[in-house]
């Protein structure tokens, strides 16, 4: 099994801290972090690669410091990795990004000279929040997709089936290969390193791909920001007009009464 | 959080990877671990199994092989989240060092694997009567044979309860003083050995502290480490090689302690204000501040020699003195910045107080060190 994740680099949003005074953030000194639904993908990856075996291969996006994520990724388990790099990918929206993916999808097939069977992503980056990039690459690439997955429930016989959250609960989809699968929380954490991987990822190769080099394999017009459709018009935080009421009745069993009277009247139960 | 700059990528990798797990593993359950005086040993070996098995015994003989600086950080990480849990994982292998230092090939490769396949060894030095008079020791080992029997009791074992191994430190000769001491290793299996009450400490409470005691145990003859008589050489040759990184954990103690009380400055509202807008806070931050800083500096250049071979006991004596000390000091003017929170159990700096106040008894008391380099200082008059 080959198996293609594809992580961003972003920033570490548990680590914005608040000025008390203004209530803005503070992005000052924000550490960069593997993007947390990414590090589910891996898992979900590295488990498959346990179970039917095979090489788990990553690749990111990103300026040359995403080279970090990489190599968190190498240190829990992954085999080899990419970057995807280049002054002519900046700027680039959800389409472009997923099309700059799905065109080093191809050239990194070419290097390795094999395909790949599964694409693993994570659902989306806490930091753009889009969540589109994952079902575009399929889209692009043509390739069957299953979103919002949760749990591999099996890999045999060229087939993969695969537990996805649903607004109801759950479905258990069956797709052949290949196939796109994009990652939502997992009922499991990503792993942590090794000592031994760990170091050996500090020192390991990673191919940078730059436009240049996938020449024929990509259209640089529909890449970076001219080949972006999407325009920022405005960017703003939004008013939260919350009114809150506080329960606090003489004792727990008064609030408690008090509180159920509150939400049925407000036809919240 | 301040950064020691001269960190290679690897020591901040090692560093990152033991903060991400002590966050996930140990900081949503210590409060509850500390009231019970719980050691955490499945969170402890699922670390250790991410290869900090052995984590000083050389690779030749299947250990980790980490050089003592590195060791240092990952120590000082894990006491950030909890003294205790850094006690334990720290004394894996503190039994080892004498075989390390004074053992023959053969114990080296038998017992250096035992470590790196997941074996805890203790090292039982301190008697009810004799702390820090190490020579004064009851406890004998008496040849017989091929064989040595030993009887006697150790106390304050850390580790004490789970180890498998202890290196148990011996009179072999009465008349001789310190150098009728003699080191053995004593796996926990033997016949005769039995683990005796557990302390109920004031802080560090994560870590296991018990008695040990060896009643009429038989053990051969190879397993003494050195010749006869040179334990206390070894001793003391050990000490002056792990005092030094032996008191890192207390820097993460204190870091712990200014990062909240940095936070926590920032948050209080006095007077209309945050307090950490006080001069009179800013000023005890900037001390605190100081102070790691510091003890930082004074650990690496210490972890540097014991990495090249040079055990300085004016060094270490010195480092394991002022660590000790100044870290009590900046978790006490933590909790004053915390004010009446920094009193409560219900919130974290009352147990980095309590955790903080063992460096400066332990390993060597700060009036030991104190002795030690009054006396290397003044000399033979």
């Amino acid at each position: 099994m080959n198996i293609l994740v594809c992580v961003k680099q972003v920033p570490d949003t548990t680590a914005v801290k608040i000025d008390p005074v203004t209530n803005t953030l503070i992005r000052d000194g924000v550490p960069s972090i593997l993007n947390p639904f990414d590090g589910f993908a891996l898992e979900m990856a590295l488990r498959m690669k346990e179970q039917a075996g095979g090489t788990v291969t990553l690749v990111s996006m990103g300026p040359p410091q995403a080279e970090n994520a990489l190599r968190d990724g190498l240190a829990v388990g992954a085999d080899d990795a990419f970057l995807v790099s280049g002054r002519e990918f900046g700027g680039s929206d959800t389409l472009a990004t997923s099309y700059i993916l799905s065109c080093a999808v191809k050239a990194i097939e070419d290097r390795k000279g094999e395909k790949f069977d599964v694409i693993f992503c994570g659902k989306q980056a806490i930091d753009g929040d889009t969540g589109q990039v994952g079902p575009e690459m399929a889209e692009h690439l043509d390739y069957t997709q299953i979103t919002y997955a949760t749990e591999l429930v099996s890999c045999e016989n060229g087939k993969v089936q695969i537990r996805k959250e649903t607004a109801e609960g759950y479905d258990v989809l069956e797709a052949a290969l290949p196939l796109v699968v994009s990652v939502t929380k997992t009922p499991y954490e990503l792993r942590f390193p090794t000592v031994k991987k760990r170091l050996a990822a500090n020192r390991a190769q990673i191919v940078t791909i730059t436009p240049q080099d996938m020449e024929g394999q990509i259209d640089l017009t529909r890449a970076g920001l001219k080949g972006s459709p999407t325009k920022v018009k405005k960017s703003f935080t939004p008013v939260h007009n919350k009114v809150c009421t506080v329960v606090e009745e003489d004792s727990p069993s008064a609030s408690a009464v008090k509180l159920v009277a509150l939400l049925s009247d407000a036809k919240k139960i | 959080m301040s950064k020691y700059l001269l960190m290679t990528k690897d020591q901040e990798d090692l560093v990152a990877m033991v903060h991400d797990f002590m966050e996930k593993k140990v900081d949503p359950y210590v409060a509850q671990w500390d009231k019970d005086s719980h050691c955490p040993m499945d969170e402890v070996k699922e670390l250790m199994e991410l290869g900090f098995w052995g984590i000083d015994v050389p690779e030749q003989y299947g250990g980790a092989g980490l050089d003592v600086e590195t060791i240092m950080y990952i120590r000082m990480a894990m006491a950030y989240h909890d003294a205790g849990f850094a006690n334990t994982f720290s004394a894996q292998t503190f039994g080892w060092k004498p075989v390390l230092l004074a053992g023959t090939e053969e114990q080296k490769q038998k017992w250096g694997r035992r470590l790196a396949e997941g074996a805890f060894w203790a090292m039982c030095i301190t008697e009810p009567q004799s702390g820090s008079d190490a020579g004064n020791c009851k406890t004998k080992a008496v040849k017989d044979g091929d064989e040595y029997v030993i009887t006697g009791g150790k106390t304050f074992i850390t580790n004490g309860g789970l180890s498998d191994i202890y290196t148990v430190t011996c009179c072999t000769d009465p008349a001789k003083g310190n150098k009728g001491i003699s080191l053995f290793i004593v796996e926990r299996d033997r016949k005769g050995v039995s683990v005796g009450k557990h302390e109920d400490k004031m802080g560090i409470r994560t870590s296991n502290t018990t008695d040990v005691v060896f009643d009429e145990v038989r053990v051969p003859a190879e397993n003494m480490i050195g010749a006869e008589g040179t334990g206390f050489k070894t001793l003391m040759k050990m000490l002056s090689r792990t005092r030094p990184t032996g008191v890192a954990p207390a820097v993460g103690v204190a870091q712990r302690a200014l990062d909240l009380a940095i936070e926590y400055s920032r948050t209080r509202l006095s007077f209309g204000q945050p307090i950490g807008k006080l001069e009179g806070i800013q000023f005890k931050l900037a001390d605190m501040e100081a102070k790691i800083q510091a003890c930082q500096a004074q650990l690496a250049y210490s972890a540097k020699l014991v990495d090249q071979g040079i055990y300085d006991t004016l060094n270490g004596s010195s480092t394991k003195l002022f660590v000790s000390e100044a870290v009590l000091d900046i978790t006490l003017q933590a909790q004053q910045v915390y004010g009446g929170y920094g009193y409560s159990k219900e919130y974290p700096l009352e147990k980095l107080v309590r955790d903080a106040r063992i460096y400066s008894i332990y390993e060597g008391s700060s009036e030991i060190q104190r002795y030690i380099i009054g006396k290397t200082l003044v000399g033979k008059i």
